[in-house]
């Protein structure tokens, strides 16, 4: 196969990542996070984490290089 | 639907856009590398083993899966992860070690092929033809569900959630076949994980942690009659049915459960096994369903925690709460199903919200992706290839492989509108279904394991298993049946505590009476097949090193996989005890 699943993986996780955080960083306000999440910022930190591992995703591929991963 | 439940702003909308696109830009990628119909329909046998192991947990990790599972969690607790614990873990570790050197290195494309090499052309015929019938109303059903949540949260109309789901699953696997539906299903995985896990940490947190919950549901148990560790013990209660929400005893769960209907359900369905085969050595495949049970050994706090939090915190509601989380009522109790549901409406804000509805809605698909692939592989190779035109060029059944995607959509299509209108009649075919999956596993045992098991044996066996599901759900009632469809069709022998009870006894009188009628009915037949023929297909007559590790380092074994993940369910149960 001339896919490597762990490009897609990555760019999926990183584009919604940076949109999470952008999102919980610069336009939801407080109040929303009031009323549902405890207060608070899940779209900041969790679009962190979402941002991270995408990109960790697309390094792994890159330095594999071996189609589709090992194992 | 006027109201929706779920407000879904665009910054939702777009998450889930670009989810679709990412779906759909595999199944683009992948459009080129379908050369022969073994790509489109075994992906030639070239997926990496974790590839092919995240798949096979997906797989089976339709939104049926994930929205039941933590409605079981709401309504019988922790004990729930018996269902992971004591049923899925040790079948899978079976399957790899034990199995798949069978169902992988007899090059069999499909289950239903095994048993033509194994056995004969009839008990393919009947495996083929059940699970073919069965996948097309599964995914139906998958189609369906999806429909009614979508209309219910978002507001969604029917057709419209039929469109977008069936034209979605419908384009990625057509340009992309089994490899396509598997790539998907490692992004599900991933979604899922990502989509439920900051909830599960949101609930937890606003029920005060472990402990807080535990205190919190010892309450609810108590409101409910039983002892207060009900909801959060897996084992100590399990003594007698009257003790537990679950309405079993030990043997029961174990024996039914944790043998007969995780075995029949993870060694020898299709839909799983075709990740396994798909992998590219001997190794990967027999890894495949190792690799998944590592994860799926941690999904109990991912889908049945919900669950458990959830009715803590109606429960705390209900005693002059603070208007916290309340679950919603149907016909005068919980409406359980909601619990992810309205947890995602309570806990996410918009954007987090996008991300959970993609979850669910990624499971759902895949839940039909994957029932559709194994449609299309059976239907190709063990109904058209075997018996309706056999011996065309490899182009004529890429083909049919394709177009048969097509048909296998419509006819979804067609089973969820017929379940959206006639609710019952898939309640009797899910029956159906059970009486029909419940002895199966015996089959396959003295298949693999007893060379002297022959053709007759099996088909018959079979069937008469089937009949005993049959019979025995004929005979006997859960406590409080309110109609046919429960039991007692055909009269009222035994009464069991609880329809989890129920199903359980069925699976193993099922189970029992195949086990009993192959191994007679083989002593009284004569075996149609050499050693010679059997090599690869049965334990006995197949050398070492065909099994795939004769040369492997012990630590680097199979088995020595399996004992690990063993050791740590155990430690898992014993946690939780």
């Amino acid at each position: 196969m001339n896919l490597d699943i762990r490009y897609p993986i990555g760019y999926l996780f990183t584009v919604i990542g940076a949109i999470l955080v952008l999102h919980g960083a610069f336009f939801l306000h407080a109040d929303a996070f009031a009323a549902h999440s405890l207060g608070i910022n899940i779209n900041l930190w969790w679009g962190i984490v979402l941002l991270a591992f995408g990109i960790v995703m697309v390094v792994l591929a890159r330095m594999g290089g071996k189609k589709g991963g090992s194992g | 639907m006027q109201h929706s439940i779920i407000h879904f702003e665009t910054i939702d909308y777009l998450i889930v856009a670009i989810y679709f696109v990412f779906v759909l830009g595999i199944g683009w990628m992948l459009r080129r590398s379908m050369k022969g119909s073994g790509d489109f329909l075994t992906s030639g046998r070239s997926i990496p083993g974790w590839v092919a192991g995240l798949a096979f947990l997906s797989a089976n990790l339709g939104a049926q899966e994930v929205i039941g599972m933590a409605a079981s969690g709401a309504k019988y607790g922790i004990m729930t992860s018996h269902f992971y614990w004591v049923g899925a873990i040790p079948a899978m570790v079976f399957l790899g070690v034990f199995m798949m050197p069978f169902y992988y290195g007899s090059k069999a494309r499909s289950v239903p092929e095994y048993l033509k090499l194994r056995f004969d052309e009839k008990t393919r015929g009947f495996n083929a033809c059940s699970f073919a019938v069965m996948t097309i109303f599964s995914s139906g059903i998958s189609m369906y569900a999806m429909a009614k949540l979508m209309g219910l949260l978002l507001g969604w109309s029917f057709l419209d959630s039929i469109l977008v789901s069936g034209l979605i699953v419908l384009v990625y696997i057509f340009l992309g076949g089994l490899t396509s539906a598997i790539y998907n299903e490692v992004l599900q995985f991933f979604m899922i994980v990502f989509g439920f896990a900051p909830l599960v940490y949101l609930g937890l947190k606003d029920v005060g942690g472990w402990e807080g919950l535990k205190s919190k549901l010892a309450g609810y148990s108590a409101s409910q009659g039983f002892d207060s560790g009900a909801w959060t013990h897996a084992w100590q209660h399990l003594g007698s049915p009257s003790r537990n929400p679950l309405g079993v005893e030990w043997f029961g769960m174990v024996m039914g459960l944790g043998f007969v209907l995780s075995f029949g359900y993870w060694c020898t369905d299709f839909l799983v096994v075709q990740r396994a085969l798909a992998a590219k050595t001997m190794t990967a495949a027999r890894r495949t369903p190792l690799i998944a049970s590592i994860p799926k050994m941690l999904f109990p706090f991912l889908v049945i925690l919900p669950g458990m939090i959830a009715i803590a915190l109606t429960y705390q509601s209900t005693k002059g709460g603070n208007g916290g989380f309340t679950l919603p009522m149907k016909d005068g109790s919980y409406d359980y199903d909601m619990v992810i549901p309205y947890m995602l409406g309570h806990y996410f804000p918009t954007g987090m919200l996008g991300l959970g509805m993609t979850a669910l809605m990624a499971s759902f698909m895949s839940g039909m992706a994957g029932n559709v692939t194994a449609f299309n592989t059976v239907w190709t190779y063990d109904i058209y290839q075997s018996y309706i035109a056999p011996d065309r060029a490899d182009e004529h059944y890429l083909k049919v492989g394709r177009w048969t995607t097509v048909v296998g959509i419509l006819l979804s299509v067609a089973a969820a509108y017929l379940a959206a209108i006639y609710n019952n009649i898939m309640d009797v075919l899910q029956l159906v279904f059970a009486f029909v999956n419940a002895p199966l596993f015996a089959t396959f045992l003295l298949g693999m394991f007893w060379k002297r098991a022959t053709g007759h044996g099996a088909f018959w066996g079979l069937l008469l298993g089937t009949a005993a599901a049959a019979a025995h759900h004929g005979l006997t009632i859960p406590h409080g049946a309110d109609s046919l469809i429960k039991g007692g069709w055909l009269g009222q022998v035994h009464v069991y505590p609880s329809e989890m009870a129920q199903n359980f006894w069925t699976a193993i009188f099922a189970w029992t009476t195949c086990f009993v009628a192959t191994i007679a009915i083989s002593l009284a037949t004569e075996s149609r097949k050499s050693d010679a023929q059997l090599r690869g297909l049965v334990w006995s007559l197949t050398p070492h090193e065909d099994k795939g590790e004769a040369s492997t380092p012990t630590m680097k074994k199979v088995a020595t996989f399996g004992v690990i993940v063993l050791v740590l369910t155990a430690i898992l149960n014993v946690i939780f005890w």
